[in-house]
């Protein structure tokens, strides 16, 4: 599985880094980051979490 | 034992993100949704929708995908009446369906000023406002906003981005220092200003008039505030905030004091839930009823209320956040900036591009505004988090 992210929709709310740091970051505007874009299993919950919580749904799990 | 149902009255981010938390945390039910519009974001109707950088389309909630995922049955419709013996929730001009738990996701709607029940008066609330004020703003120039409040100020430079003249009253002088910090909305307001927005603060809607438009209804051609002067203008915007939708669920029995009532849980009744802006419950952590018109709240009690249903009993311990985005800059709030609070510069400058400032209360942090420092303001958060976790 991949991670993709719409930075064009991005609002910077760090929600995603506060959920999962080992996938998401950001840069000093606050504009999301990704860290690494294949998603390891067990990070899945995390990265469920931190799509939850995205205020702009920018976040995608995305099939291989 | 029939499948358990669950109904969620209001399908906009509340309710949707309830109804994909309910999946999240294993709900096997059925989950049926009440809305009576499609679900979009309300974030940037009053930014990029309204400066038209976007279409419409782009502000779905949710694509088709992660929407179908969810499996729930979405009625047109609104709710009008909750039985809280019955456990049913009738739908308007329809049927009366049973619920095993209930969850009240109807929101809030703006509030309006006496007499502005005439075409050129505008409020900014749903996809079809911005489209609205859109086209006025775009054809018939200059703007008369009442509210200097995060809608008012938006569009203000919203319009201000357009080419369009914006005058913002407000009874309050820089009502924003309740929520920024005086240093940080003096900032704000100076820099709206310098962009070319005037302010008339102090003052408030005397009188309206109009004349008769191409259809023969009235049509706003002037306001009158409250010192005498008198503004001409063809299209006004009232942003003062807005009020819960609960009027359907009086005679119900539950608690509805702006907004519906809840304990620490967000649990209105006995398998009867709340969600959204339109929730006010217990904040454990703050000791204080709390309302909150925020789209990360939306996601953030849309998670707790579905873990309570499954049976976790969680309380919901959130720190506010919220966002607004005027001109090139994005301001950001966490946590609470209270009164008495000291502030302090913690990164940047407070006359720079970026800076931070932190509020202290009795030593202890209270909430942090981020002036263009996203990622600065995500540790303070994680800071904010950390005091409300059940380990501290």
């Amino acid at each position: 599985m991949r991670i993709v992210v719409d930075t064009d929709h991005c609002i910077a709310s760090g929600a995603c880094v506060l959920e999962c740091p080992d996938v998401f970051g950001q840069e000093d505007s606050g504009l999301v980051t990704l860290l690494q874009d294949t998603l390891p299993q067990h990070l899945l919950d995390a990265v469920n979490r931190a799509m939850a919580a995205c205020p702009s749904a920018v976040i995608e799990i995305q099939d291989d | 034992m029939t499948a358990q149902r669950t109904i969620i009255a209001g399908a906009s981010a509340a309710g949707w993100l309830t109804a994909e938390a309910l999946r999240r945390h294993q709900y096997q039910g059925e989950i049926v949704l009440i809305g009576d519009e499609p679900s979009y974001e309300r974030p940037p109707l009053s930014k990029q929708v309204l400066s038209g950088d976007w279409h419409a389309d782009r502000t779905a909630l949710f694509s088709t995908e992660r929407q179908d995922k969810i499996g729930a049955k979405l009625l047109l419709g609104r709710a009008s009446a909750l039985d809280v013996g019955q456990r049913t929730i009738k739908v308007e001009h329809g049927e009366t369906i049973a619920f095993d738990h209930a969850v009240i996701a109807t929101g809030v709607r703006p509030r309006t000023l006496p007499g502005t029940d005439v075409k050129g008066f505008h409020v900014l609330r749903t996809i079809g406002d911005a489209l609205a004020l859109r086209e006025k703003m775009s054809r018939q120039g200059d703007i008369i906003i009442f509210g200097a409040g995060f809608i008012g100020m938006e569009v203000a430079a919203t319009a201000r981005r357009l080419g369009i003249g914006a005058i913002v009253i407000d009874p309050v002088f820089e009502p924003l220092r309740l929520r920024l910090g005086a240093a940080v909305a003096s900032r704000l307001y100076a820099r709206h200003r310098a962009e070319g927005v005037e302010f008339r603060f102090g003052l408030s809607l005397a009188a309206i008039s109009t004349r008769a438009g191409e259809d023969g209804a009235p049509r706003l051609k002037a306001v009158s505030l409250s010192d005498g002067s008198v503004l001409a203008t063809e299209v006004a915007l009232v942003a003062i905030g807005c009020q819960p939708n609960v009027e359907w669920l009086s005679g119900s029995g539950l608690t509805i004091d702006d907004g519906v009532g809840c304990d620490d849980f967000c649990m209105a009744a006995e398998g009867i839930w709340a969600a959204g802006d339109v929730a006010r419950w217990r904040h454990r952590g703050f000791g204080v009823d709390m309302r909150i018109e925020h789209r990360t709240n939306a996601a953030e009690q849309g998670d707790t209320v579905a873990r309570n249903i499954m049976g976790q009993a969680k309380p919901y311990l959130p720190v506010p956040f919220f966002w607004s985005d005027q001109f090139d800059i994005r301001l950001q709030v966490a946590g609470r900036v209270l009164e008495d609070a000291e502030a302090r510069v913690e990164h940047g400058d407070i006359d720079g591009s970026s800076f931070v400032v932190s509020y202290r209360a009795d030593g202890r942090l209270s909430g942090v505004v981020g002036w263009n420092a996203g990622k600065a303001v995500t540790e303070f958060r994680r800071e904010l988090l950390a005091q409300l976790s059940p380990q501290t």
